[in-house]
């Protein structure tokens, strides 16, 4: 990583439940061939997952971007939807809107923002009710050991 | 403990057999919430759970889990099997139900993840 960008964009289906998860699986492959370190990519994977799947629970579609930049990695996903009227509300563990068939797929427990959060350096949500939403999660990599 | 012992004591069947046949087993989680797996596993577990939809194969590919053996004689469609074949995540599946199962396992010295999270 001398100092250049790599950067990606996937498309994420609201509702798409059978290819739910293929945008982070993609996220992880990338890491994983660039030889990251399996912990780190592991957290990476988890908080991009949990980003994709609120797309597909909540959203009605929106867009992944995934950036290596010389410090960090950073992940934005966009989306358009209803939006999240209170961020901090959402924020609490255990607070979810999700509806029962959601439930009934082992999702809506309301731990995603607060495990993206624990995985992540800096998460900054920007939300507009009724347009959509803006996830941005930063992510330092382990300095390199001697 | 080998993949083959955990078959062995769920008194299992195999739908997709681990690609290293010595494949080690140490530590398990039992989760039918995704969410929970999601932000409790430390990754490398053997994954017990009653829910057979392919986000549990996501699931377990994001966490790093080990294996997946689906309870109560559950069985995922052919799709979610081939994306677990894919992922190269065994999976078995028991007549067991979700606490037996689990007791079985601990009985013969497998163990949770709990006190490496606390
Ligand atoms: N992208 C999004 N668009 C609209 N609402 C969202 C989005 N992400 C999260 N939310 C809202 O925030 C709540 C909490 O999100 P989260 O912690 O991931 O829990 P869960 O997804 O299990 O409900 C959701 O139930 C939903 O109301
Ligand atoms: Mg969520």
């Amino acid at each position: 990583m001398q100092g250049k960008a790599l950067e990606w964009a996937y498309e994420i289906e609201g509702k798409d439940f059978r290819n739910a998860g293929k945008v982070s699986s993609k996220v992880k492959e990338i890491l994983k061939e660039l030889g990251f370190d399996p912990a780190f990519v592991r957290g990476v994977a988890i908080a991009s997952y949990e980003a994709e799947m609120n797309v597909v629970c909540h959203a009605e579609k929106g867009t992944l971007h995934f950036a290596i930049l010389p410090e960090a990695l950073k992940i934005v996903v966009e989306d358009q939807g209803p939006g999240i009227p209170d961020i901090a509300l959402a924020m609490q563990e255990g607070y979810s809107t999700a509806p029962a068939e959601i439930r009934e797929m082992g999702f809506g427990a309301g731990m995603g923002l607060p495990n993206m959060k624990k995985n992540t350096d800096e998460l900054n949500i920007a939300s507009t009710v009724g347009k959509g939403t803006v996830v941005e999660m930063v992510i330092r990599p382990p300095l390199p050991r001697e | 403990m080998q993949f083959w012992e955990v078959k062995g004591i769920l008194e299992a069947e195999v739908l997709w057999e681990p690609v290293d046949l010595q494949l080690e087993i140490e530590i398990a989680q039992a989760a039918d919430l995704m969410s929970d797996v999601l932000s409790q596993s430390m990754g490398g577990e053997l994954l017990l759970t009653g829910l057979v939809n392919s986000q549990v194969i996501r699931t377990a590919e994001m966490v790093d889990i080990k294996a997946i053996a689906f309870v109560h004689g559950k069985r995922p469609d052919e799709k979610t099997i081939e994306l677990a074949r894919i992922k190269g995540i065994p999976l078995l599946t028991t007549r067991l139900f979700l606490f037996e199962a689990c007791a079985r396992l601990a009985m013969r010295g497998l163990t949770g993840s709990s006190g490496t999270i606390w």
